[in-house]
């Protein structure tokens, strides 16, 4: 299966090259279109639980001004090419050191060449590793009542993978996780935003009080986390609670692109979103309920709370949030996870978990 | 402003006071009365002994000599009567200036050195100018000692002849400029004359002059001035031999210092090169080689017309003045062949609104009656004065010369219509210079000041024509200017000013005055030449826009081919065609 899927991607990458070459030599500018790739063009399927793209386009015309990133769009898709053919993989790191060896077309940072990336995973509306590109950080940390099934890649057994046996580790989320196979009686997954929180409760076994499995996403989740999670609440068919900071950061940079997706990569949200998540917290109510130590909200917090009230369609969507950002907007305070520590290091584990999985139901969508 | 008035008004404004002083006789004290009479007297005087129609003492000149007599006395007044005055005698003009050389451009060596050259040259070309001969002048300045030199100056002009030789260079406010209005560089009959006093004063040599008119024989004077009676001494009056046709020599010792640079005697010459692009000039510096400017055209300027003043342009005084001297027998008449645009009708109307009598005798109209007619001129409408008195340089003969100077890349020239201020008509030129390596980029813009055509070169910030291109907005025209500056760019601006009478600052014509009317024309046309600059400005910016897009194009064309050639594993035939078709799209596109 996988390698009819290479082969067809091949094609059509050969396809797009083709019909840029047939319209330069009948004289015609070439075109490629791509999906926009901004909230702008998503909207919010709440039936479906994520961020679908819309069909806006931008029509890339082989004009003076776009032909430098004609010519680089072109040569990433080669190296692409290249990559699924020789069954090769490059880091984004490693596939901005390859431009490097393209003269004048290079690169001079990653971030260029990582969009030009993503505008080819969109034009062919598939996921970068399809196309031979790796992420380069890792997908984050599982610890708890989990057995994730891998194959050994040297020998191609399978590989049964006790995530209560990492003591005071964890289990890496690898980059890719459509082999994985999940065994687990755990009653809610809980995902986490911070490794210091992580921390604390791997190492006072939270999971087994609880009877859960935590995953640490360490800032924005990866691709892979989020596939992870989703893939494991899917087959599993067990709730995830989302426990992040208490800022317009953690809400919707986190949370939001957790369960729904991102605007960014809109074409893979369908793949990439865990519509099942439920905010745990911590809430605005959470700062005034349990007198959290905070931090007034800086400026980018604000506009990013502002801009999500009129632009997210997700925040559109859910009324409470409207509120709840609303909340946060009027109290000019933030609150962070380890504030819990007001109350004494461990106030975490023994109160504020335990209070707050009792009323799952007054969870933030 | 005041100043500028001062001088414009001339022998009005001095005329003005005089009669203030006689007049208040009857009202003033008993010293008072003496001092006046005998400030009156020394104009008279002055005034008897010039012949013809010169005048007593120059404006400032002359109030200022009657100032001074009475600080004088200021002691004697206090005591009146009690003690005798102190000694009380006349002040010649001549000795006036002589303690205030500065009002006439004497303030230092370095600066006496230019003004000698600049006033010398200035005579030579309204000579042969009106003459009607093509000028060519020489310039040489001759280093004797340490701070003594020797400027000599020939032209081609028509010559001097022996009658009036003296009275030229000897004799201070003798001339034929002042008291007409026509366009001529200079302006007061004080230049030539007061350098040879300046000379005389500092080396006590006498001025040498060597004159030829056409198929006589040439002369030679020494002329030395005195300073009591303002009357010239001649002490060598002889025929010579002299080779050339006609024209006239002048040769004077002065103290001075030698700078050369922009601001000396030679970036004086290469503006006059400049602003007169019929004149040949040979300069023959203290230090250094010769240096010649040719004329980059043979077109003898038209001749200024002489007109008569303008009666909006007339002040009480003056006007008193010339109800004396007419020679009309009554207001009608004295009103409309005295002034230019003074019709029958126009004099009615004046005359109506002064409510005085057509028949009335000019000479019986004493000082009320003259200041009723004084402001019923203000009130009425009189038509701007004839504007054929004005001789502009010309946009062509602008360009050609700025392009045979500076060889810019873009010149562009305008001049206005003719325009009026205070009743003067006035003409405004203004010449842009732009790029071509001769300036440098991140300097201020050069700026050439004229005035009839002579160069103006100090007081700079001070002149009407420096704030006029200061407060234009160069930004408009792609010029980089800060706030109150002038714009930063490689790029010369002259402007000139052609009138029968230019308001300087001061009698050393360093500086024009700032009159609204003539800072607008200015302005209009620097902004005319600056929306031309600009136009060539955003055109350079287009091409080389242009140029950077098809080496853009170039530089990536070649990676889609590359790419191209990866993926659809083309030939390196085809992977060339289609670059080149490429090529081709793309240029196509860069001309839409």
């Amino acid at each position: 299966m996988a390698s009819k899927k290479k082969i067809n991607i091949v094609e059509r990458i050969r396809r797009e090259a083709g019909s840029v070459e047939t319209r330069v030599n009948r004289g015609r500018k070439p075109t490629m279109k791509f999906p926009v790739r901004s909230l702008q063009n998503v909207s919010y399927q709440a039936r479906k639980g994520y961020f679908e793209i819309m069909g806006r386009t931008k029509e890339r015309t082989l004009t003076v001004n776009t032909v430098k990133t004609f010519a680089q769009t072109l040569r990433m898709m080669a190296l692409s090419k290249e990559l699924i053919e020789t069954d090769d993989i490059a880091t984004k790191r490693e596939a901005y050191y390859v431009s490097k060896n393209w003269g004048e077309a290079r690169f001079k940072e990653q971030p260029e060449s990582d969009t030009v990336m993503e505008d080819v995973e969109a034009l062919f509306r598939v996921n970068r590793e399809q196309l031979g590109f790796i992420p380069e950080e890792k997908g984050g940390d599982v610890a708890g009542q989990l057995v994730v099934i891998d194959i050994d890649p040297s020998t191609g057994k399978k590989l049964r993978i006790d995530c209560t046996k990492f003591g005071s580790g964890a289990y890496s989320i690898p980059i890719s996780v459509e082999q994985l196979e999940f065994e687990t009686k755990a009653k809610f997954i809980l995902v986490i935003e911070t490794a210091g929180m992580f921390q604390r409760l791997v190492k006072h076994s939270y999971w087994k009080t609880a009877n859960c499995v935590l995953v640490s996403m360490g800032g924005v989740p990866t691709r892979a986390c989020r596939r992870f999670i989703r893939r494991l609440a899917d087959i599993k068919k067990i709730p995830v609670y989302v426990f992040v900071d208490g800022d317009p950061y953690g809400f919707m940079n986190i949370y939001r692109t957790l369960k729904v997706g991102s605007g960014n990569a809109a074409h893979l949200n369908e793949f990439f979103c865990v519509p099942q998540a439920r905010f745990l917290g911590i809430t605005p109510k959470d700062i005034d309920d349990y007198e959290l130590p905070t931090h007034p909200l800086k400026d980018v917090d604000i506009k990013r709370a502002k801009d999500a009230l009129k632009n997210d369609p997700f925040v559109l969507h859910h009324k409470p949030w409207q509120q709840a950002l609303k909340q946060m907007i009027k109290m000019g305070v933030r609150a962070e996870q380890q504030a819990l520590a007001k109350h004494g290091l461990n106030y975490v584990i023994d109160e504020y978990l335990p209070q707050k999985i009792k009323k799952t139901s007054q969870f933030l969508p | 402003m005041t100043k500028a008035r001062g001088s414009r008004t001339g022998s009005g404004a001095a005329q003005t006071g005089l009669f203030d002083d006689v007049s208040s006789t009857k009202t003033s004290r008993k010293t008072g009365k003496t001092i006046s009479r005998k400030t009156a007297n020394t104009a008279r005087k002055a005034s008897d002994k010039a012949p013809g129609p010169v005048a007593g003492p120059k404006p400032s000149g002359g109030k200022t000599a009657g100032l001074q007599v009475k600080k004088k006395n200021r002691p004697a007044r206090f005591t009146a009567g009690k003690r005798k005055p102190a000694k009380q005698r006349e002040i010649s003009v001549s000795e006036f200036f002589a303690k205030n050389r500065h009002l006439l451009g004497f303030d230092n060596p370095s600066k006496a050195l230019l003004t000698t050259v600049k006033e010398a040259v200035d005579n030579s070309l309204d000579a042969c100018e009106e003459g009607g001969i093509l000028p060519e002048i020489h310039v040489h300045i001759e280093s004797l000692k340490e701070d003594r030199y020797r400027v000599t100056v020939q032209d081609n002009g028509p010559g001097i002849s022996r009658k009036e030789m003296p009275r030229v260079f000897g004799s201070l406010l003798y001339g034929s400029k002042f008291h007409r209005l026509c366009q001529s560089r200079g302006q007061q009959g004080i230049g030539i004359s007061a350098a040879g006093m300046y000379g005389q004063i500092t080396t006590g040599k006498p001025v040498h002059v060597v004159s030829k008119e056409k198929r006589k024989p040439a002369h030679r004077f020494a002329i030395l001035l005195d300073t009591n009676t303002n009357l010239p001494l001649i002490t060598k009056d002889e025929e010579v031999e002299w080779d050339i046709s006609h024209g006239t020599m002048v040769e004077i010792e002065l103290e001075a210092s030698y700078k050369g640079g922009r601001h000396s005697v030679d970036g004086y010459l290469w503006q006059v090169a400049l602003a007169n692009p019929h004149v040949t000039l040979h300069y023959a510096p203290p230090k250094g080689g010769p240096v010649n400017y040719d004329r980059a055209s043979r077109k003898l300027p038209a001749e200024a017309k002489e007109i008569k003043p303008h009666p909006k342009g007339v002040e009480l005084g003056q006007l008193m003045k010339m109800l004396k001297e007419t020679k009309y027998r009554n207001l009608h008449g004295f009103l409309t062949h005295e002034f230019s645009r003074v019709s029958n009708k126009v004099a009615d109307e004046v005359l109506d609104g002064a409510g005085l009598k057509a028949q009335m005798s000019p000479g019986r109209a004493h000082r009320d009656a003259a200041e009723v007619l004084y402001r019923s001129i203000q009130q009425a409408k009189i038509m701007n004065p004839p504007t054929n008195c004005l001789s502009p340089i010309g946009e062509d003969q602008l360009l050609k010369s700025l392009k045979s100077r500076h060889e810019p890349e873009f010149a562009i020239a305008v001049t206005r219509p003719p325009s009026v201020y205070r009743g003067n008509p006035f003409l405004i030129e203004a010449a842009l210079a732009y790029g071509g390596g001769a300036f440098s980029s991140d300097e201020p813009v050069k700026l050439y000041r004229l005035a009839n055509r002579v160069p103006l070169m100090y007081q700079k910030s001070a002149c009407c024509v420096t704030k006029s291109v200061i407060e234009t907005a160069w930004k408009n025209y792609h010029v980089p200017q800060s706030r109150g500056a002038l714009p930063v760019a490689p790029m010369a601006i002259l402007v000139h000013i052609a009138s029968v009478w230019v308001p300087f600052t001061s009698e050393s014509k360093e500086a024009l005055a700032s009159y609204p009317e003539i800072q607008k024309e200015i302005k209009l046309a620097l902004q005319e030449c600056g929306r031309k600059l600009g136009t060539y400005i955003r055109r350079g910016r287009r091409l080389a826009d242009a140029q950077k897009k098809k080496d853009y194009i170039e530089k990536y064309i070649p990676h889609i081919g590359i790419a191209l050639q990866e993926i659809l594993g083309l030939t390196d035939k085809k992977r060339a065609t289609t670059e080149s078709k490429l090529r081709d799209i793309l240029e196509r596109s860069r001309k839409m």
